[in-house]
């Protein structure tokens, strides 16, 4: 961040920061997700970029006002590009005890809270767990805090639309988000559209919502004069001239499998089941029936991942998408894809494992399950998305080796990038180099050979239905050229030769710095939704005055071909990663290289401020850290030695 | 979905060049004849044609017919076979499945597809063991069997396939016998139902299960202990001496004598295949005192899957515009200079 500026004069607004974190918190059923969005969206309007962490529990309705149900979502924007939702959140807006206890703690120091003194009862207080109320004592003392009743105030301002006390109490949420609207300098009309929208069934119901977000604006307005309450504006951030939107991963992955399959010119066929955090996807495709997707929501996730692998049988893109159980149920289908050498994308939106783990949190554990988890040797590749926006591209490149090289491949998102949204400067469709998938249709010699490859190792696609094409596939191993049953010794040893070199030879773009120089002491190389906070960490490390770079891995399975020759000019390299050192484990074993592993599961992402403690560890004349010793912590920095 | 076109073909152009690699005097091979003969009378196109099948003795049925086939991983042919009409609805799907492969690790599949009701003829053929696995028993093994993972006996109580498929919802259940020469017309029967058509097919295992169904299934007798069902016709048996009548109190079905060809006067009932509490008692009626029912025990035809699919498709997309531009900047939008777009 920026040296702060000297104090300006004290016009309204408050000279800011060019950057803000946000977070809402409160009961699962107060609507923080829906405040947060339309928070979100206010801001994207408003020109800042932006990313959010929406982080709620896996109860649909945990019970009232208990730590468990307490639902949270944050919003880091500014007037300067932002590539995560933030480490400390500036200001922390807590519906009730439960949700100030659970965040608290990771409120920056001198924060705001601003608090809903309503909700502070004996009850809640018990059921939170506080023996005093925290607003009542010093415990708040590190921090600015606001505390008034906002239930109250709530209920004042939909009194004329003759809600009950409990539907009135549901517009608290529209209330807190007029406040902070104003604390922004946001306008509200956006809102009251949405409102309209939103109710257009039930008019007494926009008018109570908006009325509720109305005086919370009016709120901030006139008790502007009595700290800490005070007005930021943050200028739009500089970006690229164009049409923008906000985009969550889920509905970008949707529009990129969208875009994949018209470029590959081909229906596509979506198998599903549901499972958090991938329904999303589902959800969304359901309802693009206009562009060629048929969307099949099956018995279970076998079902799911083989119906796909019939419809890219019989001729369109099969696609399936999980998260971790699920995937781990489509395996052994994923391997008869494989060996019948058919295209098939599947989506991993990973979570917290093992078994059922954290089905609401974010986790990177499952790129094991994607490289190597399949009985025999049966090799697909394996790509990841960096963010949400990223999602929409890294489909399409799924889709197109899956055409194109007749094979199944695996892409992997997470919980946090299905979830999250920031700005998406909308591409052209035109921009795409198009793909279209070729069937064969007669022999290209004399005899039908529907395992002779082309010179990418290929197999020929045939389309049942095609005259005089006639030929049976399955999942026994089949003869090199014919694809009937072979029990051949050498046919084997061929075909798994084939099948390996066929993924291993996909033509994968060289890898990239992706900031910072090409040789250095020290490379950090992440992957999937790690992009963001390396990237920021590697830049404040950089401005330290640290010899590091930013490489980041889209292509996991091939590697690049030139990663090993890259990370072989920088003298140590750190790889940071949301589970115990997977993608080290890939490094270390394609390219022989050292790789260290700096490991994070606690289903929260990387903060900025512990990677760049983590980088600034390697380096002489940082401070505290003279001698540049890397034992500066131990956990999470394996000596560079392998003990015994 | 076209109307598919009839092409003249021969048993011979049916088959493959593949060797056939079941036991000799297998069951299964008299249903691969008693298939390849069917076919060409039922004007199929082998282009057009594709057989699908899970894992067993029964699923390598696909290698040996000339047409396409997927021979695809144990349990989950009806979900690939779902995959395939929903991709294709115009190929007409013929599953091929056992007792183990269709019942067991296939069962959750096997009840989808039958009560989604999609199109394509399922032939279940049922020996009541593992063969390929070297005969462990089966989901439809009798209590008592001896094998390998039960040397004193099983004691598991059987799967009833025909019971099963009705109370998955199925509108076509039928039975057959591998060596019968009826087996031919069911598969017709089968094959003229429009959604998913259900076949058990008694299949006799000569290695592991050798003449299990003897009882009813060998020509000697076979006239005394097969009750081969036909719509609208009096469920008769044993040459027309005994037929099946309805104990209107018991609600049961009770086997009576018929004297000189009058069964209206023993009381005789007239099979109805579109008479879903008569298919259950049918595929319930226990063999010994009763006989084996046998031909199409139900068949009342309903919307197949594919057909709703296609129709909520055409109906949703009726008046929409595919334009991908349109689709990728929806919602609300905004350009850098931060005036908002109102919503596209």
């Amino acid at each position: 961040m920026a040296t702060q500026a000297p104090p300006a004069s004290t016009n309204t607004p408050t000279d800011a920061p060019d950057a803000i974190v946000v977070r809402f918190a409160g009961d699962s059923g107060d609507g923080m997700q829906l405040t947060g969005g339309q928070f979100t969206l206010s801001t994207a309007l408003a020109g800042n970029d932006l990313a959010t962490f929406p982080d709620f529990p896996a109860e649909i309705r945990a019970p009232q006002g208990t730590l468990f149900g307490v639902s949270a979502f944050q919003i880091n924007f500014g007037s300067r590009a932002i590539n995560t939702a933030g480490d400390a959140p500036d200001v922390l807006v807590a519906m009730n005890p439960a949700a100030l206890k659970v965040n608290l703690a990771a409120l920056k120091p001198g924060g705001l809270v601003i608090a809903d003194t309503g909700e502070f009862t004996k009850r809640n207080l018990d059921k939170a767990k506080y023996d005093a109320n925290p607003l009542e004592d010093d415990s708040l003392a590190p921090y600015d805090v606001l505390a008034f009743d906002i239930s109250a105030r709530t209920l004042e301002a939909v009194e004329p639309f003759g809600l009950g006390k409990k539907d009135g109490l549901r517009c608290k949420n529209m209330w807190t988000l007029g406040l902070a609207l104003w604390m922004f300098d946001r306008p509200r009309e956006p809102l009251h559209d949405w409102l309209n929208r939103k109710f257009a069934k039930a008019p007494d119901i926009a008018a109570a919502n908006i009325a509720a977000l109305d005086a919370g604006h009016a709120y901030g307005e006139t008790a502007e004069l009595s700290a800490p309450l005070k007005q930021v504006h943050l200028p739009p951030a500089p970006s690229e001239p164009g049409l923008y939107r906000t985009i969550t991963g889920a509905e970008a992955v949707s529009l990129g499998l969208v875009a994949g399959a018209q470029l590959a010119e081909l229906p596509m066929f979506f198998g599903g089941y549901p499972i958090t955090p991938a329904s999303a996807i589902l959800h969304h495709l359901a309802r693009l029936k206009e562009y060629g997707v048929t969307t099949f929501q099956a018995e279970d996730e076998i079902a799911a991942v083989c119906a796909a692998i019939g419809a890219s049988y019989a001729g369109q893109l099969g696609v399936t998408s999980s998260s971790g159980p699920g995937i781990a149920l489509k395996t052994e289908a994923l391997g008869l894809g494989i060996m019948t050498e058919l295209p098939l994308v599947v989506v991993n939106s990973q979570r917290g494992g093992p078994s059922t783990g954290l089905p609401t949190k974010t986790e990177q554990s499952d790129l094991y399950q994607a490289v190597y988890g399949r009985n025999g040797d049966a090799p697909m590749p394996v790509i990841a998305a960096r963010s949400p926006a990223d999602a929409f591209e890294v489909a399409i490149e799924a889709c197109r080796l899956a055409t194109q090289y007749m094979t199944p491949v695996m892409l992997l998102t997470d919980g946090y990038i299905a979830n999250a949204a920031e700005p998406w400067k909308v591409p052209d469709p035109d921009s795409f180099e198009p793909f279209p998938a070729k069937f064969l249709e007669e022999p290209r010699g004399e005899e039908l050979l529907p395992y002779k490859r082309d010179e990418k190792g290929s197999r020929p696609w045939i389309k049942p239905g095609t005259p005089g094409m006639m030929h049976r596939i399955g999942g026994i191993e089949k003869d090199a050229n014919t694809g009937n049953i072979s029990y051949d010794p050498a046919n084997h040893q061929h075909m798994t030769d084939t099948r390996k070199n066929k993924i291993a030879n996909i033509e994968v773009p060289d890898q990239e710095v992706a900031w910072g120089e090409q040789t250095g002491k020290l490379a950090v190389v992440g992957w999937g939704s790690t992009y963001g906070p390396i990237k920021q960490a590697v830049r404040r490390s950089q401005d330290k005055g640290c010899s590091v770079s930013h490489i980041h891995i889209r292509h996991i399975w091939p590697l690049p071909k030139n990663l090993g020759e890259l990370l072989s000019g920088f003298d140590r390299v750190l790889v940071p990663e949301m589970n115990t050192g997977q993608l080290k484990t890939v490094l270390r074993d394609q390219l022989l290289v050292d790789a260290e592993s700096l490991t994070k599961t606690s289903g929260q992402p990387f903060q900025i401020a512990e990677l760049e403690e983590a980088i600034c560890a390697y380096f002489d004349g940082v401070q505290g850290n003279e001698g540049g010793q890397v034992a500066a912590n131990d956990q999470q920095l394996p000596s560079t030695v392998e003990s015994e | 979905m076209n109307a598919p076109v009839k092409i003249e073909t021969t048993l011979k152009d049916w088959e493959t060049d593949q060797e056939v690699r079941w036991c000799p005097g297998c069951g299964d091979y008299a249903i691969l004849k008693a298939v390849q003969r069917t076919l060409p009378q039922l004007g199929s196109d082998p282009a057009n044609t594709v057989f699908i099948s899970g894992i067993g003795c029964s699923s390598r049925f696909p290698y040996y017919i000339e047409s396409y086939g997927f021979h695809t991983i144990h349990g989950r042919a009806p979900a690939v076979a779902t995959g395939v009409k929903l991709a294709n609805p115009d190929l007409d799907v013929w599953l091929v499945t056992g007792d183990g492969d269709g019942l067991s690790i296939g069962g959750n599949h096997m009840m989808h597809v039958l009560r989604r009701n999609v199109n394509m003829q399922i032939m279940l053929f049922n020996n009541e063991i593992y063969g390929l696995t070297k005969g462990q028993y089966s989901p439809t093994s009798r209590e008592g069997t001896r094998t390998p993972t039960s040397p004193i006996g099983s004691v598991d109580h059987p799967a009833n396939p025909c019971a099963f498929a009705l109370g998955s919802g199925a509108r076509f259940v039928a039975r057959g016998i591998d060596v019968s020469k009826n087996l031919p017309d069911v598969l017709k029967a089968a094959h003229a139902h429009q959604g998913a058509a259900f076949v058990e097919i008694f299949q006799n295992c000569i290695v592991y299960n050798k003449d299990v169904f003897d009882a009813f299934a060998a020509p000697k007798g076979a006239e005394g202990q097969q009750l081969w069902l036909a719509d609208g016709e009096p469920m008769l048996f044993d040459k027309g001496t005994k037929g099946l009548a309805f104990d209107a109190e018991k609600l049961a079905f009770t086997v009576v004598d018929v004297v000189d060809g009058d069964w209206q006067a023993a009381g005789v009932r007239v099979h109805d295949v579109k008479n879903r509490v008569m298919a259950h008692m049918l595929a319930e009626l226990p063999f010994d005192p009763f006989p084996m029912p046998l031909g199409v025990l139900y068949d009342d035809p309903a919307p197949t899957y594919e057909s709703a699919v296609i129709a909520e498709r055409e109906a949703s997309v009726s008046g929409k515009e595919a334009n991908l531009a349109k689709l990728l900047s929806g919602g609300q939008t905004w350009t850098v200079d931060g005036s908002a777009q109102d919503p596209v």
